[in-house]
């Protein structure tokens, strides 16, 4: 029985295709994706009150109440470029701190002191998300946080803290892909470079950066989408700054239709950067 | 690549800074955890181990981690089997509609949490699923799939196929293979992928706080939960703390056997 | 070629989404107000508990002694009923209603502002009081009220209520602030360091204020806001959110920033000013309801349309109303108790009088949370309020302004 199954996949590459996209396809497409789209079908239902001004329902014909009041109110999109602004912000920093620490990690450490630091730059993940916000607060605090006290500045509380404390928090998500596309490597290829008469900048960018491309890639995907839906940060550091994610939650209590709509703005940006990230080929490594 | 010394001492230095950045905010909870004070407020006063000691015994805490370990672990495992499926028949094969699949994959990372979690929440309310430990996991498997594909597709790019053909050319069946080739070289892309999945898993709070069942508190609940009570801040400073340091355990043995497995493919790559 | 492709892919993308549309949309026709329709009837007699309940509460409500040991009313309860209860607590109304609205709680303690929200998408259901043995103890200006009764039928058990109160730092803030103006004023000298409640029912502090200050508005009651009176209202919070440093919604959060000193005035609950009190780092606060009035909340407990556990949440309704339950909630929270023959058993036998639990002058100074709608709850009918979905509309436009 065995050996017959084990031909037939042998000779119908289908079939065993077939079995194995069956899984996650019905899981991703079907779960995920369907939940998805209902959601953002919601986006064109809009609220009705009912004739005794009491009960607020949601009319599930199809509109673009939602999407006329994003675009006419301009706070919407402010508030989309801001936390865009952060987004893009959280992304470049975590890149350039990470970068020549990845690089330190893959082609310069020995390898007791690489597995170290791989265990060290991962670690803070597990430290527990809010409490290292509110961690960050006591430091951040502009009435005496330890900044202050040591430094005699800190940001206070706003778009720069929140910005810091994402890129904080995000950080080893660039690491690791950065470090693994490293590692890929070979150190040959950089050993040609220097045999040829680069120096190490020349090799950096004309070697190393065009390789690791579709790491950083895949680390900004991580960085940006996470940016994009945070909310509790601003809630802790950000003192009256909102970001998309605080406008959704709170909106979806109250009015679920503008929610999903709302919600349309970051889904179109990772699509689209997603599809970017396609077009150069980087999706295809990540 | 040849660095000179004084750029390989700024990449040093570079390195010890980051890491004092990466942990101040972590020494200074652990700082707390011993603190007499019951704030987060800077400086930190007294000493005491009065927290440590009511965290041990208190239940709540440790039915937490618990409840988080277990969520990870199906997250992670079923993500491990989803995401090689998945990692397989994107790098193995072409056919039409990969492209769309393989965004699918990604998708669950890349849309924001928030998204996610509402949609998944209204979709169970529509088909009238009450919130359990299945809704959870169904949740949070569906974003850690991605980082075991992104894991195994990586490694399974760099594999040459030449290696399983010479197994199918020497007689072995497909199960063979994959169990004696494929497998091995793709061991430490597999604990790697897996681990990244529990670690995301383990500490998500946004698709969490939508999916959850009530009685089902996890490790980033129980902290939000004690965020807003009164007097409960020293404990929480504790979990953390002996959270941070118990990971170091699994993390590291991770570490070592993903390490040893990678001098192997290395090897056969060579 | 290549072009071909990209196009092919775009539309087979488009046929995937198209698809899981159509499958899904069906679901989607039905939406949150169905839930009515499938509710169980009102108990009439409470019978044998179910052995399990699911409780959503402030934080301080339902306590098991997980937060301090003798800090334990949940406990007793279920040795004496039998009923294994679980407690969820949440940070604000919002969530509160959101929590609610998945179904996977039996009772919830609902402020003004998220109860009739409740009660409008069918999650709540209404209550016989007949099965509750202490509702004819629990003080006369709490029940059957518009925040927890809807055309006579009572959807909440009064539980307790609290005012919003003014809370400042007596180092920084001199004269001692005795008006609302300090925290809408632009040209306040504490810039940044003014608090306000993030939430969208704090409209209503400035609806309140415009209504003391601003005649020709014609304001009779904060919820109840036409268009004139709402856009003037907005026009204020926005101008106050220049000069606000953050705003609250936890309270860990503003007690910190009082201790810390980076907030000096702004709104509160009297739990929070007791807890900047109990600091000995913390510089002394007081609390204080201005000329104004203030707006005030008053939380009811309220039962889940489609429970399965409608004994065990009667009982919980029951306990929790206790004397006894009364004064240690009371104590424990922050607030004044609804029963007022709490009042006998608090350990500060000063309790009720420190919170006024029933001082009917007091309680006339103040505007308890409720739900504004489009129907004015003032009783006007010849113009449209605007709802709480405005409300929050509106709370975007000041938080990102």
């Amino acid at each position: 029985m065995r050996r017959r199954v084990a031909r037939a996949f042998a000779r119908h590459e289908r079939l065993r295709l077939g079995l194995e996209l069956s899984a996650p396809i019905a899981w991703l497409v079907v779960i995920y994706i369907g939940s998805l789209v209902a959601l953002l079908v919601t986006a064109f239902y809009r609220l009705k009150t009912d004739p005794t001004g009491l009960i607020t329902t949601i009319d599930s014909t199809l509109h673009l109440d939602n999407i006329r009041r994003l675009w006419d109110e301009s706070v919407y999109r402010t508030t989309a470029l801001r936390t865009l602004e952060s987004a893009g912000i959280v992304t470049v920093v975590d890149a350039a701190v990470a970068l020549p620490l990845a690089f330190y990690m893959a082609k310069v450490a020995s390898r007791p002191a690489r597995r170290a630091l791989v265990v060290a730059v991962t670690m803070p993940l597990w430290a527990g998300y809010l409490v290292k916000g509110y961690a960050w607060r006591a430091l951040l605090d502009p009435s005496g946080g330890a900044l202050h006290e040591i430094f005699g500045h800190t940001p206070g509380f706003g778009f720069a803290s929140t910005t810091i404390v994402l890129s904080y928090q995000w950080f080893p998500y660039m690491v690791i892909p950065l470090y693994a596309g490293l590692d890929r490597l070979p150190d040959s290829l950089l050993e040609a470079s220097t045999d040829l008469g680069a120096k190490a900048g020349r090799t950096f960018r004309s070697v190393v950066l065009p390789q690791l491309r579709p790491a950083i890639v895949a680390g900004s995907i991580f960085t940006f989408s996470l940016t994009l839906g945070d909310f509790y940060m601003n809630r802790i550091v950000g003192g009256t700054n909102e970001f998309i994610g605080n406008v959704v939650y709170r909106e979806f209590s109250v009015n679920l239709p503008f929610a999903a709509a709302y919600s349309l703005v970051p889904v179109a940006i990772m699509v689209v950067y997603l599809l970017v990230a396609r077009a150069t080929g980087a999706l295809e490594e990540l | 690549m040849y660095l000179s010394r004084p750029a390989r001492w700024c990449l040093r230095i570079w390195c010890a800074l980051v890491l004092v950045v990466l942990y101040a905010p972590i020494v200074y909870v652990a700082r707390l955890s011993v603190n007499t004070a019951k704030n987060f407020a800077w400086p930190p006063s007294g000493f005491t181990l009065t927290w440590w000691q009511r965290a041990y015994h208190e239940p709540g805490p440790r039915l937490a981690l618990l409840h988080s370990a277990q969520t990870g672990l199906w997250a992670a495992g079923i993500a491990l089997v989803l995401g090689t499926l998945a990692a397989f028949a994107l790098t193995r094969h072409s056919f039409f509609g990969r492209t769309p699949i393989s965004l699918a994959v990604v998708l669950p990372i890349a849309l924001p949490g928030i998204v996610t979690a509402i949609a998944l929440l209204s979709a169970f309310q529509r088909l009238g699923i009450d919130l359990s430990l299945e809704t959870l996991v169904v949740a949070h498997a569906t974003f850690c799939v991605v980082i075991v594909y992104n894991n195994v597709a990586a490694r399974l790019r760099r594999l040459a196929p030449s290696l399983e053909e010479a197994s199918a050319d020497l007689g072995g069946d497909p199960f063979q293979t994959f169990r004696f080739v494929t497998f091995p070289m793709m061991r430490s892309a597999l604990l790697a992928g897996g681990l990244l999945a529990f670690a995301l898993s383990f500490d998500e709070i946004i698709v969490t706080t939508f999916t959850a069942a009530p009685s089902y508190k996890t490790l980033p609940l129980w902290f939000a939960d004690n965020f807003s009570r009164p007097n409960a801040i020293p404990v929480v400073n504790v979990v953390a703390t002996f959270v941070v340091l118990a990971s170091t355990i699994p993390v590291y043995l991770a570490q070592r056997i993903s390490d040893g497995a990678a001098t192997f493919s290395a090897e056969t790559r060579g | 070629m290549k072009r071909y492709h990209h196009a092919a892919i775009g539309a087979l993308v488009l046929v995937l989404f198209a698809a899981a549309c159509g499958s899904s949309s069906k679901g989607t026709g039905s939406n949150a107000t169905s839930g009515g329709s499938t509710s169980v009837p009102t108990l009439q007699a409470i019978g044998k508990g179910e052995g399990s309940l699911s409780v959503l509460a402030w934080p301080g409500y339902a306590e098991n002694g997980s937060t301090e040991k003798d800090v334990n009313w949940v406990t007793p309860f279920e040795q004496a009923t039998g009923c294994k209860t679980t407690v969820k607590t949440f940070g604000t109304s919002d969530e509160a209603f959101n929590l609610f609205h998945t179904g996977a709680y039996d009772v919830v303690s609902a402020s003004g502002d998220s109860s009739l929200r409740s009660v409008a998408n069918g999650d709540a259901a209404p209550i016989n009081t007949k099965l509750l043995t202490n509702y004819n103890d629990l003080w006369v200006n709490l029940r059957a009220k518009r925040w927890n009764t809807v055309n006579g039928v009572v959807y909440g058990v009064p539980h307790g209520w609290g005012a919003n109160l003014l809370m400042y730092n007596a180092n920084v803030v001199k004269p001692a602030p005795t008006s609302w103006s300090v925290v809408f004023d632009s040209k306040s000298p504490y810039k940044g360091k003014v608090t306000a409640y993030d939430s969208p029912i704090y409209i209503a502090d400035a609806a309140l204020y415009l209504m003391k200050h601003q005649p020709d508005l014609k304001i009779t009651d904060p919820y109840a806001l036409d268009d004139t009176q709402f856009t003037a209202t907005i026009n204020l919070l926005k101008q106050q959110h220049s000069i606000v440093g953050e705003y609250w919604s936890d309270y860990l959060k503003e007690q910190e920033a009082f201790t810390k000193q980076s907030l000096v005035l702004g709104t509160t609950w009297q739990v929070i000013t007791n807890l900047v009190q109990g600091d000995k780092t913390a510089p002394p606060v007081k609390a204080v309801i201005p000329s104004e009035g203030s707006t005030a909340w008053s939380d009811s407990w309220e039962l889940y349309a489609k429970t399965k556990h409608p004994n065990c949440a009667y009982m919980w309704m029951n306990w929790i109303t206790k004397p006894d339950v009364q004064a240690q909630v009371a104590e424990w929270f922050g607030e004044a108790p609804a029963n007022l023959k709490a009042c006998a058993l608090t350990k500060a036998k000063d309790h009720c009088s420190i919170y006024h639990a029933s001082d009917q002058s007091f309680y006339n100074k103040l505007y308890y949370w409720t739900t504004p709608t489009a129907k004015c709850v003032d009783g006007r009918t010849d113009v449209t309020c605007k709802s709480y979905a405005d409300w929050t509309a509106a709370w975007d436009q000041i938080k990102g302004s």
